[in-house]
């Protein structure tokens, strides 16, 4: 799983039936130091994450899992928010 | 599976069902030779790894489920093992 | 998944029998202002996206989660058709 920050949403109308309910959310993934890494990814959100929140998220197949409806083209979705991050480095 | 080194940990209330009363850490890959790579990931914890510790974390979807007895589970990363030691031959 | 715009699409006669009826699409990688970040992929196109428009497209075996590439070989799929994004509560793209 992935550290990332929620930063904005996106609006698709037209999508796979499946998908229909779900929001799609923007999160830009974070090191453990919260500093940036790559690009932004679009996930699904599965627990109500707010933009601005740290979050993580699964990636690839497993991604798809996290939903009611697991037949699904999800490679990325919100499964936690982080009410704290503890590091030693 | 990689080799990485415990750095820390995630509390979270609001999270998928599957993953509650599941502990969440912060792993850094290490190279072979157990050299840090600044890249971090966040893993389950199925052997009571501790911060410090370097361990071995699987990747990958169905064995994560067989790891955490659950049903195709939302997760890929656990932490499967921790390491003595690892040797290399040059 | 990544946001994508569609930049044209591959035709290809002699391919796959399992890809047969597919549409495939060539999708540049962009970021949420629109920036191409270099990457591209082709994917099978499971909403009917058209030249020029933003998407969102899957990759990996995720991609065969749709009633149109259920069982093909794919490996990347345009699932949803953008029509906004927000960031910072700012509007960066409407359609």
């Amino acid at each position: 799983m992935h550290l990332c920050r929620v930063i904005g949403t996106v609006w698709a109308t037209v999508k796979v039936d499946t998908l229909t309910g779900y929001r799609l959310l923007v999160v830009q993934p974070v090191s453990h130091d919260l500093t940036e890494k790559g690009y932004p990814v679009v996930a699904v959100d599965t627990v109500s994450a707010a933009p601005g929140q740290l979050v993580y998220i699964v990636k690839s197949r497993e991604a798809s899992k996290a939903l009611e409806e697991p037949f699904n083209p999800v490679d990325a979705a919100i499964v936690g928010i982080v009410d704290e991050l503890r590091t030693s480095s | 599976m990689f080799i990485a080194r415990v750095i820390g940990e995630v509390v979270s209330t609001i999270e998928h069902p599957t993953l509650r009363d599941k502990k969440l850490l912060v792993v850094e890959k290490l190279t072979e030779r157990g050299d840090p790579t600044g890249d971090s990931q966040l893993a389950v914890d199925s052997v009571s790894a501790g911060e410090g510790d370097t361990v071995l974390v699987l990747d990958e979807g169905s064995s994560a489920g067989l790891v955490t007895n659950l049903d195709n589970p939302p997760i890929r990363t656990v932490i499967v093992g921790v390491i003595d030691s690892i040797d290399i031959e040059d | 998944m990544n946001l994508g715009r569609v930049v044209g699409t591959v035709v290809s006669t002699r391919k796959d029998e399992k890809l047969v009826g597919t549409k495939l699409q060539v999708v540049r990688q962009i970021d949420p202002e629109g920036n191409e970040t270099g990457a591209f992929v082709v994917a099978v196109d499971a909403v009917g996206a058209g030249t020029g428009e933003v998407v969102l497209y899957a990759s990996g075996s995720s991609a065969r989660q749709t009633t149109i590439t259920a069982d093909r070989p794919a490996d990347a799929v345009i699932m949803a058709i953008v029509d906004s994004i927000e960031i910072g509560g700012e509007s960066v793209y409407t359609k």
